[in-house]
C-alpha cells in the first residue's frame, strides 16, 4: 500500500489554505482532465491522483484526519475502527467508490480505507455523478473481422456479451453505453468504450472495405494465357488471365473485398496484383527452346 | 430529428444541478444545437456526450465559455488528427 502525498500531489504546502487547495486543484484538474486529454492514459493516471488528493485536502475534517495520521494511516484505521464499534453512530462517508477501468481501483488504499472509497467533498447535498467510462481493447486477426461475430469480455469483473460487426477497422472505437463505471448517488453509469486491434498475419493487406492481393503466375500462364485460382477470404477464386499479361498487371475483383461496416451484404473490391514467375532451373530441352524462341525474336 | 431521442433540458438540469441559461448560453455561442417543443427544451441524445463535456469544463474546471469554445474547437482537431494518424498507420500496413 503506498501513502500518497496529497500536498506533494497538488504542489502545495501544509499551511496551504482552502482557496489554495481549490486554486490548485483547479490548475492541476485542467491540465490533465480526460476529457481535455483523449486517449492519454498519463493525464488519467494523474487526474485520478488529483481528484483524489482534493477530495481529501478540500474537506476540513478528511484534511484534518490526514494531517494527524500521515503515513500512519494502518492506526488511523483501527482507532476509527475501535470508535465506530463503541458508538454504533453511523457517521460514515459511506458512497459508491470511484473504480478505474481496466486497472482496477487507481484510488489509493489509503483513501479506500480511511474514508470508505469516492463521495462527494460538498457536505449535507448529495452529488450525482456520472460513472467512470471505461476503455479496454479487443485484439483480432483479419479474417476474425471478416464475419459478424459474438465475443465475451470481462470489464472489472462483469462478463458482457458483445456482437463485433463484420468490417471493424483496426483503430476503431466503438462505445457501449452504461457499460462504464456505475453512477455515484443515482448517477447514470459510464460507458465502456472498445478499441479494436486488428493484426494481419496474412497476404491479404487491407484498406477500409479494399483488399489487396499480389499472387504469381508463371511465365507460361502470362505469356499464353490460361486459368489460376486464388485464395481469399471468402475462399478460392478462379481467374482468367489473358494471354500476354505484363508483370505487375492490377484486376479488380469487385465485392471480393472487405465487409462494409454495419452494411450488410455490402463488400469493398479485392485488387489483384500478378506477379510474373520466371522459370529456373532449366533443363537442356527448354534452354534450347528458349534459344529458339530468342531467335525469332525481331 | 425523432422526438424519443429528444432529452428534456429542465430535467437534465434538476439532475446535474445547473442553471439552464448556461445551456442557453452554449446554444448562443454555437456549441450545442437545442430543439423547443411545446414551450420546453430538448437535446438530441447525440449530443448529450458533448453537453455533459461542457458541464464539467465550466462547473468542475472552471472554464469559462470562450475557453470552452476554444477548447472545442482544439478538441477537434486532436480527434481529427488522432483519426487520420490511424488511417495513414492502416495505409502504411499495405506496403509492409
Amino acid at each position: 500500500m503506498n501513502f500518497i502525498d496529497y500536498y506533494k500531489v497538488l504542489g502545495l504546502d501544509k499551511s496551504a489554505s482552502a482557496k489554495d487547495v481549490k486554486n490548485a486543484y483547479r490548475k492541476l484538474a485542467r491540465k490533465y482532465h480526460p476529457d481535455l486529454n483523449p486517449n492519454n492514459a498519463d493525464a488519467k493516471t494523474n487526474f485520478q491522483q488529483i481528484n483524489e488528493a482534493n477530495e481529501v485536502l478540500s474537506d476540513p475534517e478528511k484534511r484534518k484526519k490526514y494531517d494527524q495520521y500521515g503515513k500512519d494511516w494502518q492506526h488511523a484505521e483501527e482507532f476509527e475502527k475501535q470508535k465506530q464499534q463503541q458508538s454504533q453512530s453511523g457517521g460514515s462517508y459511506g458512497g459508491g467508490g470511484f473504480s478505474g477501468g481496466q486497472r482496477g481501483n487507481d484510488f489509493s488504499d489509503f483513501f479506500e480505507s480511511m474514508f470508505g472509497g469516492g463521495g462527494s467533498s460538498s457536505r449535507g447535498r448529495q452529488v450525482k455523478y456520472r460513472g467512470e467510462d471505461y476503455t479496454t481493447e479487443i485484439h483480432l486477426e483479419l479474417i476474425d473481422a471478416y464475419t459478424t461475430h459474438k465475443q465475451t469480455l470481462t470489464v472489472n469483473g462483469k462478463t458482457i456479451r458483445i456482437t463485433i460487426p463484420a468490417g471493424v477497422e483496426n483503430g476503431q472505437i466503438i462505445k457501449i453505453s452504461g457499460h462504464g463505471g456505475a453512477g455515484i448517488n443515482g448517477g447514470p453509469n459510464g460507458d465502456l468504450y472498445i478499441s479494436f486491434v486488428i493484426a494481419n498475419h496474412s497476404k491479404i493487406k487491407r484498406l477500409g472495405h479494399n483488399l489487396y492481393q499480389t499472387v504469381d503466375v508463371d511465365m507460361y500462364t502470362a505469356v499464353l494465357g490460361g486459368e489460376i485460382t486464388i485464395d481469399t477470404l471468402d475462399g478460392k477464386v478462379k481467374l482468367k488471365v489473358k494471354p500476354e499479361t505484363q508483370n505487375g498487371t492490377k484486376v479488380n475483383l469487385k465485392g471480393k473485398g472487405f465487409p462494409v461496416y454495419k452494411n450488410e451484404g455490402q463488400f469493398g473490391d479485392l485488387q489483384v496484383t500478378y506477379n510474373i514467375m520466371v522459370p529456373t532451373n532449366l533443363t537442356e530441352k527448354q534452354k534450347a527452346l528458349f534459344e529458339e524462341l530468342r531467335k525469332t525474336k525481331d | 430529428m425523432q422526438i424519443e431521442n429528444l432529452i428534456a433540458l429542465d430535467e437534465f438540469c434538476v439532475k446535474h444541478e445547473i442553471e439552464i441559461s448556461f445551456i442557453d448560453s452554449l446554444q448562443q455561442n454555437g456549441l450545442i444545437e437545442i430543439t423547443m417543443i411545446e414551450n420546453a427544451w430538448f437535446i438530441d441524445s447525440d449530443q448529450l456526450l458533448q453537453l455533459e463535456k461542457f458541464v464539467r469544463f465550466y462547473y468542475e474546471l472552471d472554464i469559462n465559455l470562450e475557453g470552452i469554445e476554444t477548447i472545442s474547437h482544439l478538441l477537434e482537431r486532436v480527434n481529427a488528427l488522432q483519426d487520420e494518424l490511424t488511417m495513414l498507420k492502416n495505409r502504411l500496413g499495405i506496403y509492409e
